[in-house]
């Protein structure tokens, strides 16, 4: 389905965006959040400043309930490619008792995610902040600019958005604004799939089935690494042949049924699946619009 | 063909545009089962009929309570043969600025009229933006041809009142229903007088390559890479032509000549590059280049004012005599223009910029025939402008110096003398015509 030829247009136009950003904006970052999308958004980064290093740290948001084997992942990658790599978590937070099922997910992600992610970025007093998103992957998201503005609180207004004619991106701020930039903006999940094979970039193993021990819970499958995931009346802990279709924090993200162990067996699946990636993401689901929302407050 | 096909939509509130947006992506998988159940949930507070296409485009909060779209709204989907990026734009006169976007990356666009209504004032807008934008190739899609019986005469009356400014323009009408299907993807049992092919495969297999773009090399230098002090390269993405190492090209806006001797990448040097391709060229000699400066292999137009055809998208006017930030390639420059332009409107101005720009015809080069006007005052992206022609500068005084240093240098890098004469009346030709 997709040609070789549609890759390298799409990578030549990320490469693109990746080099406006590093040569008009202070001190840009790149929110690494150890799933696929990142991973190509890294490739894409070494690539963009060859033969030179990549003039930006990584920044990854823990919510301390991510999959370990992500985390393993995380620390492997960046220290195989030398980046530097800044990790931050609202640990007051996490003192504080929060996880979903005590404070349920839009409070948890608000507190876990969107807070810790404003608070790292004025730390680190970044000015414009890389991220995987796709205008595929929901609908408010479809809306996105390449340079999504931010006001002084990290939060997004879709009125407020300026026009992106051609490939001219306008990198001027005013005091306290900052940019989320989406240097993947155009590609689909199956483009970053067959990118990842034809460049055979490494992802955590998480996306690629094997037997696993899980809870059913209607059409999702959790993985109980936390301990605080309760078990229903009437549910135990089964071993499932499953994979991830996208990764998150491990309570609130379900594994699918699948057979597929390689990167060509995923793209096979996606052909003929038709459902989409998000769906098993809780947070998604938990109001109509609710991406949209999330944005709107500061969220990626 | 690149594998990719960008389409843009134009069209009234109303002529159904989303519908036939939802009924490609529905039709073409590239919906997936559970944002169509999603939709569904939200179209039962709203109609009774079938699934409400518009649902799967219409993205925000905002636009589902009001049945509106505000926003363009980047959709994807690919079929066996291509893939497809498409610009859903509004049709609310108020959001032309968002036509002109959709517009300006767009290969083809795709006209919506409704067939009980006819070519409106809105959609012969949109079509001249389109046009303005450097679109050549059309798709006239009569749409809700079931409302009208499937009549032959009411679709031919519709082709022929099509606007002037499709004048000279590629364009395929095609009878359609965007809620029935008829003609989108397979061909209609119920328009046997209509022998062109579905809206899908029509797509799927223009050849839209060749618009407009000249064939000589050009590249803006996006970043300039010194990891360490044995290596120089200049970063950006070819905008238009093909470069191979050992080529000869100049630097704009100086005119100084070098030699191409590497072209660098992560997956090794390559021979050649091609339009759209990111690269880093290595230079033979040690020249003064930055980033704005324009790489090419005939020389563009070099100037600081040229006329240009601006479209207005900020509420704040366009003032004659203020100064804004104009951003040509990898360049911004301070500029100011002869008049006044307000919310939404199209005009020719001519444009003063403080520094000399590189610059072709839009035209002739999207890439460096374009810029865009930002608001210095509030950061925000306020006018697309496309370059029409240079214009001499007049006033002897500013130009003065300068100009003779730029021709002077220009004569001394030229390959030979007789180009150094071709390369200096060029340039006189444009300060003093």
């Amino acid at each position: 389905m997709a040609t070789s030829e549609h890759l390298r247009t799409l990578e030549a136009e990320s490469i693109y965006i990746l080099r406006e950003v590093a040569a008009e904006f202070a001190r840009p970052v790149l929110l690494y959040s150890i799933g696929k999308d990142s991973s190509v958004l890294l490739r894409l980064a070494q690539k963009a400043f060859h033969p030179g290093p990549m003039p930006f740290p990584l920044l990854h948001i823990d919510t301390t309930y991510k999959f370990r084997e992500m985390i393993e992942f995380r620390d492997r990658q960046a220290a195989a490619i030398g980046a530097t790599l800044i990790v931050h978590t609202n640990t007051q937070a996490i003192a504080g008792g929060a996880q979903p099922f005590a404070i349920g997910t839009q409070r948890c992600c608000g507190l876990l995610k969107t807070t810790a992610l404003l608070d790292a970025l004025e730390a680190g007093r970044f000015d414009a902040a890389f991220g995987g998103a796709r205008r595929d992957e929901e609908r408010s998201r479809a809306k996105e600019r390449i340079f999504s503005l931010r006001d002084a609180h990290g939060q997004w207004d879709p009125r407020r958005q300026r026009p992106e004619p051609w490939r001219i991106l306008n990198a001027r701020l005013n005091p306290g604004e900052s940019v989320r930039v989406f240097p993947l903006s155009n590609w689909t999940e199956l483009d970053v799939w067959h990118y990842i094979q034809a460049e055979q970039i490494p992802v955590v193993p998480l996306y690629f089935a094997r037997e696993r021990e899980v809870i059913v819970r209607g059409a999702s499958l959790i993985v109980p690494e936390q301990p605080f995931v309760p078990l229903l009346p009437g549910e135990r802990t089964t071993r499932v042949m499953c994979r991830m279709r996208s990764l998150g924090c491990s309570p609130c993200t379900g594994a699918v049924r699948s057979e597929a162990t390689t990167v060509a067996d995923i793209i096979e699946e996606l052909v003929a699946v038709r459902q989409s990636e998000r769906q098993l993401r809780v947070i998604d689901h938990d109001q109509d619009g609710s991406m949209e929302m999330k944005k709107r407050e500061g969220y990626f | 063909m690149s594998g990719i096909l960008r389409l843009c939509t134009a069209g009234s509130v109303d002529d159904g545009k989303s519908t036939l947006l939802g009924r490609l992506l529905y039709d073409s998988r590239g919906v997936y089962e559970d944002q169509i159940r999603s939709v569904q949930a939200a179209s039962r507070n709203r109609t009774s009929g079938p699934i409400d296409f518009s649902l799967f485009t219409d993205g925000l909060r905002a636009e589902r309570e009001q049945g509106i779209t505000i926003d363009v709204a980047y959709r994807y989907f690919a079929t066996a043969r291509r893939k497809f990026i498409l610009a859903d734009t509004p049709g609310h006169e108020q959001y032309t600025r968002n036509m002109a976007t959709g517009a300006s990356t767009a290969d083809l666009a795709v006209l919506l009229v409704d067939a009980r209504r006819g070519i409106r004032e809105q959609t012969w807008r949109h079509a001249r933006i389109a046009r303005l934008f450097g679109i050549t190739t059309f798709v006239l899609a009569v749409n809700k041809i079931d409302l009208v019986d499937f009549d032959e005469q009411v679709f031919r009356g519709i082709v022929e009142a099509a606007p002037d400014a499709l004048d000279g323009a590629r364009v395929q009408a095609i009878p359609i229903s965007a809620l029935h299907g008829d003609n989108v993807i397979e061909p209609s049992a119920r328009t046997p007088w209509y022998d062109g092919p579905p809206l899908l495969p029509f797509l799927e297999t223009i050849d839209v390559a060749g618009r407009g773009a000249s064939d000589a090399f050009r590249f803006p230098v996006q970043l300039v890479l010194r990891p360490d002090a044995t290596f120089r390269g200049y970063a950006g993405q070819v905008a238009s032509g093909t470069i191979a190492a050992g080529d000869t090209v100049r630097v704009w806006p100086s005119g100084a000549r070098t030699r191409v001797t590497r072209i660098v990448t992560w997956d090794g040097d390559l021979p050649v590059a091609r339009s759209g391709m990111s690269v880093t060229l290595v230079l033979e000699r040690d020249l003064d280049v930055a980033r704005g400066d324009v790489l090419s292999s005939a020389p563009p137009h070099v100037g600081r004012r040229f006329s240009a055809d601006v479209v207005w998208m900020d509420e704040q006017p366009l003032r004659s005599g203020c100064p804004y930030v104009l951003k040509h390639g990898a360049r911004s420059v301070t500029a100011e223009v002869d008049r006044t332009l307000s919310l939404n409107e199209i005009g020719r101005v001519t444009v003063t910029a403080a520094r000399p720009l590189a610059f072709e015809r839009y035209g002739d080069d999207r890439t460096t025939g374009s810029f865009i006007l930002i608001d210095p005052a509030t950061n925000f992206t306020a006018g697309a402008g496309m370059i029409a022609e240079p214009v001499a500068e007049r006033r002897a005084g500013l130009a003065g110096n300068h100009a003779a240093a730029r021709l002077a240098q220009a004569a001394r890098g030229a390959d030979t003398d007789e180009a150094a004469v071709t390369l200096v009346e060029r340039m006189l030709e444009e300060m003093l015509i």
